[in-house]
């Protein structure tokens, strides 16, 4: 389970974040969307500690961010993150891609990480591509693998940080499948993302950022029938 | 017409064979420093990144002559007993050209964008792993051309190394040339020799240049 509590972020005066609660229990979708510069991606980074936050707590799986003594690189571990701009690792093959975490941070021999790697690949559909370069692969081909590369630590969490917003149109449905196969099989997923055919899919909690704030919460159909704030109402009408 | 060059030719190559070996010492010495000073320059603590900050503005403002001259001096005072002139040109042009190969390290680590080593951490890494397999290799491979030229610059100046008596290629010649009197001839094989191998040099960095296009690390 994840616990956000009251947690505020500030970069010099400018509050990115402030006052934000959510809780994402084991199982559960939860989808982050709202305009550019909302926070959504700076709150997907303090969950697991690649930004620091100010104030308030975040406690994964019962363990606390924000205690000095927390072991960032151990949590990381289990919560995998995939980036909008792929960030494959150029200089490496897509199966060294996969297997590179497991054998170095979970200490796998090197037969057990490839053999991981190969199923991973089997189920994002792209096992012919093992020993290809990230630069010979198309956009939607980078995304599996970097999902694949995530998933292969075997992580509790996935986030997602606008994994299908530098993808051409029609490589953005590959990536979808993998990521709502993902959370049907009881992944626990948070996505910032615009799809809000995925949303209506696998979501089980919508929620929607302006100014660094939390403004509106709820299932798809309470967010998509029935939005609350004029922000909401403005930015529905524009991502449609 | 080769007569004085022919006549001492065993001497005067047994001199460019310690050309090379400083070369091969200053070179591998100073590349992987040059990766940690580099890594110290990006670093966000300010315990690491001034240290080594001075040491690069430091050295990188001195004449290498003077660095040279000032270790073969100095380091006898520190290290209690008299080095030898090979072990003392190593490690000056080590901490010199690491200076030089540091900033080249760090404009490539640069090139690294910040996602690309927080996709490495999210997935659990540590600093040191995420250095070690993700920013060292990339920005080698962005800057193996500039290192190469780097290379080709330690190589010629390893020649300084003459002033505290090393008997290198260009000292060799000068002993050579005390005896024989045949500066142009003997002098003009010395630059033939480093002409013909800077040359080779320029054009292994221009290949690989090339290549890195063609991959799009570049």
């Amino acid at each position: 389970m994840i616990e956000i509590k009251n947690v505020s972020k500030r970069f010099g005066d400018f509050k990115v974040l402030s006052d934000i609660n959510e809780t994402v229990e084991r199982g559960q979708t939860m989808v982050i969307c709202g305009p550019s510069g909302s926070g959504k991606s700076t709150l997907l980074r303090c969950v697991n500690g690649l930004e620091p936050y100010q104030e308030g707590e975040i406690i994964v799986d019962g363990v606390s961010l924000s205690d000095p003594k927390t072991n960032l690189y151990k949590l990381r571990e289990n919560i995998g993150m995939v980036f909008q701009r792929f960030e494959l690792y150029p200089h490496m093959t897509v199966l060294q891609n996969i297997s590179l975490a497991p054998m170095k941070v979970r200490k796998w021999s090197k037969e057990k990480a490839q053999k991981k790697a190969v199923e991973l690949l089997e189920r994002v559909g792209i096992p012919e591509k093992a020993q290809s370069y990230p630069a010979n692969l198309s956009g939607g081909q980078q995304q599996r693998v970097a999902i694949a590369r995530s998933l292969a630590m075997e992580p509790n969490y996935m986030m997602f940080d606008e994994p299908t917003s530098a993808l051409d149109p029609e490589m953005i449905k590959e990536v979808l499948d993998v990521m709502i196969n993902l959370a049907k099989e009881g992944m626990t997923m948070l996505c910032v993302t615009h799809e809000m055919g995925f949303a209506r899919e696998v979501a089980d909690e919508i929620i929607f950022m302006d100014f660094g704030r939390i403004v509106e919460r709820g299932t798809y159909e309470e967010f998509f029938n029935n939005p609350q704030s004029e922000r909401a109402k403005e930015f529905l009408k524009q991502i449609l | 017409m080769f007569d004085a060059v022919a006549d001492n030719i065993t001497f005067l190559l047994g001199g460019f064979g310690v050309t090379l070996q400083l070369s091969f010492f200053a070179l591998t010495g100073g590349i992987a420093l040059g990766a940690l000073v580099g890594l110290g320059r990006i670093s966000k603590n300010k315990w690491v990144y001034q240290p080594i900050t001075l040491y690069v503005n430091f050295i990188r403002n001195l004449p290498l002559l003077l660095v040279i001259f000032w270790f073969y001096f100095v380091m006898p005072i520190i290290a209690g007993r008299p080095l030898n002139p090979f072990l003392s040109a190593v490690i000056a042009f080590i901490i010199f050209e690491a200076t030089y190969f540091g900033e080249i390290f760090r404009a490539g680590y640069q090139s690294i964008s910040k996602d690309l080593s927080a996709a490495a951490y999210s997935t659990g890494m540590t600093y040191a792993q995420t250095a070690r397999y993700i920013l060292v290799p990339i920005a080698f491979r962005r800057m193996l051309p500039s290192l190469i030229t780097q290379s080709i610059v330690t190589f010629q100046d390893t020649s300084l190394a003459f002033v505290i008596g090393l008997q290198e290629f260009v000292r060799r010649t000068s002993i050579v040339d005390n005896l024989e009197v045949r500066s142009i001839q003997l002098y003009g094989f010395v630059a033939v020799v480093f002409f013909i191998f800077c040359f080779i040099g320029s054009k292994i960095s221009r290949h690989f240049e090339e290549k890195g296009r063609k991959t799009g690390l570049l």
